[in-house]
């Protein structure tokens, strides 16, 4: 295949975006200030034309760039995911950063190239191109979490995300180059062609390594300490897009990575991503009873939630990977909403973010109380809202690859959870009304209004998501 | 319709009622009574679509009816819906008591009164699914998801500590149902479908059937709910608004026993059988002690939540008798218990609805002012202590045989219950109806009012019928009765032989 088809067919989202991004940085260079709107609106776009892309361009499998890229069934579904991810935070950012006087041009630029960098994870199939994707996502991170520059926390948030990224990155970098030094190739198929039998030492610690480095990325514990205060620090509209694009990146390239770099030592991984999971779980429902602050109480959420998508990766079969990718597009919704919820949260023209301002929300705009709750019933993985058939198909596939230890610890988790997510329930229906919020602009409404629906109506046509998903794990296997 | 069925019309049509009245604007006096008269009128077009489905089914045959099945997730899950001689008494039960809650709640409901009626009608919705479904995963998905409006029911229209109750209610039913969705999970995993008819056929291995049931037992002994589990309900109950507590009581608690009679029992007959003597005891345990907590009760509403409790153990230790009597009492007190528990909430509404407190000590001789009220509060007190000629006896009675039958020991002890029932019963009765009326807040307390006499003259007047001639509702399921009886004898002896043989 030549570079020009290779880009034009199989590489077409991300070839619209990396020259739609240069030129929004020229014509932010040109217009400053002045040009933040026009450029949202047209990053708004160019994720939009990425997604039509995807879902119109190929349907073939091909390796791509000397194997550096592949570009697969579940690399697509996790690309739509992401570029779902970005494109709602872009809608819904605009007002809020306006109002903080925070609309740059940056912003939007720096979401777009750090959609780039998790598109070329999700499709990266070797150690190089890896961390490529993953340095690029995070560099644009780093940046956005301390966006507001003269904000205290959300300095320190940028800061504190840096440092830690940095040395999770060493850590991956390592694992990388362990693997690289016993397996004599960067490709994850040559990775697995060497590990022949009992795997040598050197390959377990890269493992464990880059597991550890991907794990920092998706904030699953124990490498979870920088998301509550990063979650907090940061401006609400970054928070949004943290808890949502980077995290289905990240996850995408770890079912990627153990599947099909270590298909021989399933085993080894397998240990290593059920630990995960089930410190995740554990940690993100005890640790979120005692939140106030709504923002820290989604980051732990947020843990919680990449420990049951890895439940379904632990399983470690096909069934598992397709309850990992049903897992992702449900919790994409739910944090999306949620967020999109907590962009609301606005009284006098200031943002507020205790969950105590959301009392009796009932009384004072009943259709926002009324899809909030909602969410979190999702959250808490009740039927029939989409959340609980997101539990369904982890569950599912971990039962059937007989983990059952496994298993019954995730749902008591989910049990316990479902305390703090009852209690924001609580607040917004039982408790009597606190001040009202400001009316809130269309963007907001109508991606919480349009998340809800969809968690609502799930069940009623579930066939899409889950087809594709099937399709999706089908190819990595 | 469209290719659907009617038990899709049953089930949906509340939700129909539902969206009508979140399309009424306003908080007028007039948009309320609209919203009122649409929450009934709904909940009566469902119960005589109801009557249309009973006239349609065949009591003499066992098999799942009125089935219809749609393809729904792909991969093993259908939506497919049907009821037989177990179910569809339950689904009468539902569609028959809901009008009710919606009329207790006619005047005594102040506030988000048009959310309140959208709430029950979702449960309804979902109450009627759960007793249809015949797809493990559609029974979970409503079985579930009717804690969504119970809790907001109980949460924001309750008494006091209604946010401690809610939560207790809530958490309790999902920590049990989860290990119930384990089970499912494992299940599909075995046999590669939930399709209840068929996993019905199906023999689990006795291994797997001890977990499996474990994990059932966690979630329909909260639901039901037993001894020592049932610690939520009291709170429950005392704390919902009256249309709650009937609900409550006499249709969510019934999932508990309709999952021990759709699933443990039938699925898991090896099992069944191991742990009867666990289930005797729990039933036992409940029927006495929860009789005596009953008795020192001064909240009038929490004494007869302690009843259900007590009542529900009949029902358990019928079921797990495994003999034709013991099984149908268990389903007549089912029915019974849905009529006569319910009528008691709303005896406790009516008083609660004038004085606003729900104490004991707060009422007596009520006799003097309202004689209309002491008639129909006897008549379920008698019908709650199981008097011969009401409904309460006929189930008692059944369930008490069946248990001579299994284990002479444990009648011995659950008729004790009968005794400790009639006391606390006929001690509340005494102190809150008869007496002198010396209370200076009670002088002027009104009798019924034609619309508290429209909601109880069917219940009284059912109460009795069924009391005197207890054949329809035994007949609706003697076929299934009879034939969960036979494959079990015929499961527990090919078990037998296999055991012989492997010696």
């Amino acid at each position: 295949m030549s570079f020009s088809t290779a880009l034009a067919h199989h590489f077409l989202p991300e070839t619209i975006l990396v020259l739609g991004v240069l030129a929004l940085i020229l014509i932010g260079a040109w217009r400053g200030t002045r040009a933040y709107g026009l450029v949202n609106e047209l990053a708004a776009g160019l994720i939009g034309l990425a997604i039509l892309a995807l879902f119109f361009g190929q349907t073939s499998q091909a390796s791509l760039f000397e194997g550096a890229f592949v570009d697969d069934a579940f690399a697509r579904f996790m690309k739509v995911l992401t570029l779902i991810g970005s494109l709602v935070t872009i809608l819904m950012s605009r007002d809020y950063l306006q109002r903080a006087r925070l609309g740059n041009f940056e912003f939007p630029a720096l979401v777009l190239l750090s959609t780039i960098g998790m598109l070329l994870l999700v499709s990266a199939d070797n150690l190089i191109a890896l961390y490529l994707g993953l340095e690029l996502m995070s560099l644009a991170l780093y940046v956005a979490a301390a966006f507001d520059r003269d904000d205290a926390r959300a300095s320190e948030a940028g800061l504190k995300y840096f440092v830690l990224g940095a040395l999770s990155s060493g850590m991956l970098l390592y694992g990388a180059s362990l693997l690289y030094g016993f397996a004599g190739t960067i490709s994850f198929d040559g990775v697995a062609k060497s590990i022949t039998g009992a795997p040598p030492l050197g390959v377990i610690f890269g493992l464990v390594f880059v597991l550890a480095g991907l794990a920092f990325k998706m904030s699953a514990a124990p490498f979870h300490m920088w998301t509550p205060d990063v979650y907090e620090g940061a401006p609400t509209p970054v928070t949004a897009f943290f808890a949502s694009a980077p995290k289905m990146a990240a996850v995408a390239i770890t079912a990627r990575i153990v599947v099909t770099a270590f298909p021989g030592i399933v085993a080894q991984w397998q240990q290593i991503v059920i630990f995960i999971a089930v410190a995740s779980m554990l940690l993100g429902a005890f640790a979120a009873i005692g939140q106030t602050n709504i923002k820290r109480l989604m980051a732990y959420s947020s843990i919680g939630h990449m420990g049951f998508a890895l439940v379904g990766l632990a399983a470690g079969n096909e069934a598992g990977v397709r309850g990992v990718a049903i897992y992702l597009a449900i919790y994409l919704v739910m944090t999306l909403g949620a967020f999109a919820a907590i962009l609301q949260m606005r009284v006098e023209g200031r943002p507020v973010e205790k969950i105590a301002d959301l009392s009796g929300l009932s009384r004072n705009n009943g259709t926002a109380a009324f899809f909030l709750a909602m969410l979190m019933f999702s959250l808490a993985g009740v039927p029939p809202l989409a959340g609980f058939f997101a539990k369904y198909y982890v569950f599912l596939a971990a039962v059937d690859a007989g983990l059952y230890a496994l298993a019954i610890l995730g749902v008591l988790a989910s049990a316990i959870s479902a305390f703090y997510y009852l209690r924001v329930v609580k607040v917004i229906y039982f408790d009597d009304p606190a001040p009202a919020f400001d009316h809130s602009p269309l963007s907001l409404r109508a991606v919480l209004a349009a998340s809800t629906l969809f968690l609502l109506g799930f069940w009623l046509y579930p066939a899409p998501v889950v087809e594709a998903a099937t399709a999706a794990a089908k190819s990595l296997f | 319709m469209f290719g659907f069925g009617i038990l899709t019309g049953l089930t949906f049509l509340p939700l129909v009622g539902a969206a009508f009245i979140l399309t009424l604007k306003g908080e007028s006096e007039a948009t309320l009574r609209n919203a009122k008269w649409a929450a009934l009128l709904t909940t009566i077009v469902v119960f005589l679509l109801s009557l249309v489905a009973w006239g349609r089914f065949d009591t003499a045959s066992a098999a799942f009816q009125l089935v219809e099945q749609k393809a729904w997730f792909g991969s093993g899950l259908t939506y497919k819906l049907g009821v037989d001689g177990f179910s569809m008494p339950f689904v009468l039960l539902t569609t028959f008591l809901t009008p009710f809650a919606i009329l207790a709640s006619w005047d005594s409901v102040k506030f988000r009164l048009k959310e309140y009626l959208v709430a029950f009608l979702v449960l309804e919705t979902l109450m009627i699914g759960v007793f249809c479904a015949l797809d493990l995963v559609l029974f979970y998905l409503f079985f579930e998801g009717g804690l969504i409006p119970m809790f907001l029911i109980i949460g924001i229209w309750g008494g006091k500590r209604r946010v401690y109750a809610s939560f207790k209610f809530f958490l309790y039913t999902l920590a049990g149902s989860l290990l119930m969705l384990i089970a499912i999970l494992a299940i599909y995993g075995k046999t590669g479908t939930t399709d209840i008819a068929t996993l019905l056929e199906t023999q689990f291995p006795p291994a797997m059937q001890t977990w499996l049931w474990l994990a059932f037992f966690a979630s329909f002994a909260v639901k039901m709910p037993m001894w020592p589990v049932h610690t939520w309900l009291p709170d429950a109950h005392v704390e919902a608004p009256t249309a709650g507590s009937v609900i409550l009581a006499a249709i969510l608690l019934k999932m508990g026993g309709y999952g021990f009679i759709r699933f443990s029992l039938p699925m898991f007959p090896d099992a069944s059988a191991d742990f009867a003597a666990l289930v005797y005891a729990l039933s036992v345990i409940a029927v006495i002690y929860t009789s005596l907590v009953a008795l020192v009760q001064e909240d009038i509403k929490k004494l007869i939540a302690y009843s259900s409790v007590a009542h529900m153990g009949f029902v358990t230790m019928g079921l797990f008798t495994l003999t034709p009597q013991g099984v149908q009492g268990a389903m007549f007190l089912m029915i019974s218990h849905g009529f006569v528990s319910g009528a008691l909430f709303l005896c406790v509404g009516v008083i609660y609805d004038r004085m606003h407190t729900r104490e004991v000590a707060a009422y007596g001789g009520l006799v003097n002012r309202m004689p209309l009220y002491a008639v129909t509060f006897m008549i379920f007190t008698m019908a709650n202590v199981g008097l011969p000629g009401t409904s309460g006896f006929v189930g008692e009675f059944l369930t008490l045989a069946g248990a001579f039958v299994a284990n002479s020991w444990v009648a011995l002890f659950a008729t004790s219950g009968v005794v400790l029932s009639a006391a606390y019963a006929l001690y509340l009765y005494r102190r809150v109806v008869f007496g002198p009326l010396d209370k200076p807040a009670l002088q002027s307390i009104a009798d019924l009012s034609p619309r508290e006499l429209l909601i109880f003259a069917p219940l009284i007047a059912l109460t009795i019928y069924y009391g005197v001639r207890p054949g329809p509702i035994l007949e609706a399921s003697a076929a299934s009765v009879a034939n969960l009886l036979q494959s079990h004898t015929a499961l527990a002896n090919a078990a037998k032989i296999v055991a012989q043989a492997a010696q």
